[in-house]
């Protein structure tokens, strides 16, 4: 660290190199080869990072199109822009594309595998190849998806409850479910791949208690991945026989249950959930610390909270269900699950605001969305008790108060820690940094967007609107177009970054290795990484997020080669 | 300049609109209300305390007035105050919740009884005096009502929110809920699971009328036959009379008093008749077989509507002697055929 930024009165941590006389190493895991073969045949485990950030950012926009033609629709109460069958399409085909194409991997596809092999101080993933293959199987997917939507779409919604979806729609229920079976597998294969790297593959020294939190978040999101998804894949697979051959596992008349399918569903699409928020949440983890120059305050209950969340997410499924005719006895032990698994997450939002105690803060832009992150995520957790609580999850489940919490959740929570990584991390990927004040506006933008648009329908989902209405009565108008003015302002927030991301990548100041003076491994080493990520596997000989080691960092920058 | 028309109607309409909660309409209403607040009072609390520890500590210790940081481990007193209250408050919530969600999902003995037929895009209502009522219900004040619900295609969930009650609506089973009106009124009826095409148009009214009122509606309203009486005119036309006679030495058991009785069944178990219990017997009699009978019974799966199985079951219900069940045999024996009911799929 150099000694001007430790002057008193200083508000910035972003050192950056000279300059007059700075570039960009020449040889990086970007130069190293050229064409496009070079990357659709790659194994490195960057590559396959940035090839996944692409396809999620364009299946992100797509999906917040649906989003925006949802809210336009919804500016009236009366059902006069499009036909009740598009509107069902709209949301099935934005829960889709969101979920399944964007959230589950967003995090996890694109930071996890350009950095865990880096902070685990490996050279790859364990299984290069099948890495590169669970892009493939996500691409396929994605086409599928796109497929259904150009023949004509979907409305099952992105719950595909039966027996609606089995034998009341024409629509292209098989093609989607078969793109959802896809991606599922290149989920799979990415938690596979974790699971097996973050065990066998630590550098010397790397002890489990030394792993940036980062990695704990997608250990645990990686169990989650690897024995939930088959569960989904098994749920999807009947559905699709039931339509083909009406094998009647869901069809009472056959004497099958209904209600076993979103047992199976939920049971997936619960610890989804935690997929999506765990690799978050460890973002946000590296991001509080790097900005407050602290070790993240009880790192152990940090960890060890990522798996308490990933095992007890198995075990709350049935929360999901508790107004459909469950016995009342298991809603009674669902309901105690779900209290228990709240814990956790308060626990890691209280660790994170502890860690700035007689920290030395500053607020960069991942910081800004970092704070915006714990604001939404406390409303979005706490709300989640409303609906884990038997008798108010009555009154509240199926509304909009329901659409408002998962979206504080997946939106405020999870898309906020992934645009908080995505500028923290892109000096490290590209070897530039962006306009640093257009980027905190982009910040407040997206914070104000969010809250407007989401807040009103808390209060419309206790008035006791429905969820997926294509219509509704119009003493709901107001809040309506409240929450459709914030989508438009969300929107703006959310193409800024694409923008000014994609100046920097010609225009932005030279970045240098460690432009936030952080711990992590990753930093040690040139920016863009080598292909090999380190010339000589590095030897851990310090404990994580261990601001005095770096200060005390006798070799400068590790690995730079001209 | 002035302000723009537009704006200025969307500000009056909202200062007029603005409710933040639905009426209280029902007597679960202000216990789920006072959960609510208690909840969202949680909600701002939590929020205002984590808010307030990142402010003072962004304020305190920015950069600027703290440039150097000074490492802290962590500390186990804090680290257990943090676990335990949320846990503690969470617990509340869970017991408060569980004991709402009681009383919601538990009716009183004695309510009476409606049942509810959803099915895509419509609600069907079928009082016990026989009233029809489609995408309305119309209930009296000041009395428990409970509802017994069947869909005839998808799911479908039955929402009043000024009632502050709902369940879900599911085919080939019977889900319940129960409700008292407070104030007299008409409330919105929601379908709240996604069912379709237009999910959004199964809605309608539910009349909340004063006891008085009420009667003056079955009185009105009522097409003449109860459920029970039309559910006696299938019992003979599907011939359901000709092994269930009463008789001793008939095939099918003695279904007089069988309501809420309890059946010993072949394979050994015992089951308290309930309406899903004959609403599945009749459905899937082989899995049903009263001790000491044959399997013998056909099944009636897509021979009879759900409204039929309702008139069926009321029919049962009400049914203590055998007398009108011979009575009515020995008719449709001399005249070959009863005419048919409403209720009856026609092949």
């Amino acid at each position: 660290m150099t000694t001007h930024n430790l002057v008193r009165g200083s508000n910035t941590i972003i050192n950056l190199p000279d300059q007059s006389t700075a570039e960009i190493p020449k040889r990086n895991f970007i130069s190293n080869e050229h064409g496009l073969l070079s990357w659709l045949l790659t194994g490195d485990h960057k590559r396959i990072a940035v090839l996944y950030l692409i396809s999620i950012t364009f299946f992100f926009f797509i999906g917040g199109a649906f989003a925006g033609l949802i809210r336009l629709e919804l500016l009236t109460p009366q059902p006069d822009l499009v036909a009740s069958d598009t509107y069902n399409k709209f949301f099935t085909m934005h829960g889709v594309i969101m979920i399944f194409l964007f959230l589950v991997p967003s995090v996890p596809a694109t930071l996890g595998n350009f950095l865990i092999p880096i902070m685990l101080g490996a050279r790859d993933l364990a299984f290069p190849k099948i890495n590169l293959l669970s892009w493939y199987l996500y691409v396929i997917g994605g086409t599928l998806t796109l497929t259904a939507l150009v023949l004509g779409g979907v409305d099952t919604g992105w719950t595909f409850t039966t027996p609606l979806s089995t034998h009341y729609l024409n629509t292209h229920v098989v093609t989607t479910a078969t793109a959802i079976f896809v991606a599922g597998f290149s989920s799979i294969f990415t938690g596979l791949n974790f699971i097996v790297t973050i065990h066998r593959m630590r550098c010397p020294g790397m002890t489990w208690f030394r792993m940036p939190l980062f990695v704990w978040a997608h250990y645990a999101a990686s169990i989650l991945m690897v024995l939930g998804t088959p569960v989904l894949a098994i749920a999807i697979v009947l559905v699709a026989l039931e339509r083909l051959i009406g094998i009647g596992v869901f069809d009472p008349t056959k004497g099958g249950d209904p209600l076993l399918f979103q047992h199976l569903f939920w049971f997936y699409s619960h610890p989804a959930v935690y997929i999506m928020i765990l690799p978050g949440m460890g973002v946000i983890s590296e991001v509080i610390s790097t900005f407050s120059r602290k070790r993240i305050f009880g790192y152990t209950a940090v960890a060890f909270s990522s798996v308490a969340i990933a095992l007890f997410g198995f075990f709350v499924w049935e929360h999901h269900m508790f107004i459909m005719g469950v016995s009342n006895y298991s809603a009674l032990v669902f309901s105690l699950l779900t209290m228990l698994v709240a814990v956790p997450s308060a626990i890691k939002i209280f660790n994170w605001a502890f860690t700035l105690q007689k920290g030395s803060i500053t607020f960069e832009t991942p910081m800004l969305y970092a704070f915006g992150f714990i604001g939404l995520f406390t409303i979005g957790g706490l709300t989640g008790v409303f609906l884990g609580s038997l008798g108010m999850d009555i009154h509240l489940t199926e509304t909009y108060f329901i659409v408002a919490h998962f979206h504080f959740v997946m939106v405020g929570g999870m898309l906020m820690a992934f645009l908080s990584g995505v500028h923290f991390w892109w000096p490290k990927m590209t070897g530039r940094m962006y306009p640093e004040s257009l980027s905190k506006l982009a910040a407040v933008v997206t914070f104000i967007g969010f809250n407007l648009t989401f807040l009103p329908q808390f209060i419309l989902g206790y008035l006791g609107m429905p969820r997926r209405y294509h219509a509704y009565p119009p003493e709901f108008q107001v809040l309506n177009v409240l929450s459709t003015a914030g989508a438009t302002i969300l929107g703006v927030g959310y193409l800024m970054p694409v923008l000014y991301l994609a100046w920097s990548l010609k225009y932005g100041a030279i970045a240098g290795a460690n432009p936030w003076q952080a711990t992590g491994l990753e930093w040690q080493i040139q920016s863009p990484p080598l292909t090999e990520n380190f010339i000589e596997i590095p030897i851990m000989d310090h404990e994580a997020y261990d601001y005095d080691w770096l200060e005390h960092k006798t070799q400068p920058e590790v690995t730079t080669v001209g | 300049m002035g302000i723009s028309p537009v704006i200025w109607q969307f500000l009056v309409k909202w200062l007029t609109a603005s409710a933040l909660f639905p009426r209280e309409a029902s007597t679960i209403a202000p216990y789920m209300d006072a959960l609510y607040v208690f909840l969202v009072g949680m909600t701002i609390t939590g929020l205002l305390l984590v808010g307030a520890i990142l402010v003072t500590f962004s304020i305190r210790y920015r950069k600027s007035v703290h440039p150097v940081a000074t490492q802290v481990e962590g500390s186990t007193l804090l680290e257990a105050t943090w676990t335990i209250i949320p846990l503690a408050i969470f617990l509340i919530t869970f017991v408060w919740g569980a004991l709402l969600y009681f009383r919601i999902y538990n009716p009183p003995v004695n309510s009476m009884n409606i049942y509810i037929v959803g099915k895509q895009w419509m609600w069907k209502a079928e009082h016990p005096g026989g009233q029809h009522e489609i995408n309305a219900l119309h209930v009296p004040t000041g009395q428990p009502v409970q509802l017994t619900m069947i869909s005839q295609d998808v799911f479908h969930s039955f929402s009043i929110p000024e009632f502050r009650i709902k369940r879900e609506v599911i085919p080939g089973r019977y889900s319940t809920v129960w409700f008292q009106a407070t104030t007299p009124g008409d409330y919105h009826l929601f379908c709240t699971q996604y069912c379709g095409t237009k999910h959004s148009a199964m809605i309608g009214t539910i009349t909340a009328l004063s006891p008085d009122d009420y009667k003056k509606w079955t009185q009105g309203s009522t097409s003449g036959t109860s459920l029970a009486q039309n559910g006696e005119r299938l019992f003979a036309s599907m011939g359901c009379n000709s092994c269930h006679s009463g008789n001793a030495a008939a095939r099918g058991p003695n279904l007089a008093g069988v309501y809420g009785s309890r059946l010993q069944l072949t394979n050994g178990s015992q089951v308290l008749v309930n309406e899903a219990y004959l609403r599945d017997s009749i459905l899937n009699p082989s899995q049903h077989v009263t001790a000491g009978y044959a399997p013998i019974m056909p099944t009636y799966q897509g021979q009879i509507s759900e409204d039929g199985l309702i008139d069926l079951i009321e029919y049962l219900k009400t049914l203590n002697t055998n007398y009108r069940v011979q009575q009515t045999l020995t008719t449709s024996q001399s005249d070959q055929a009863a005419p048919p009911a409403s209720g009856m799929v026609k092949p």
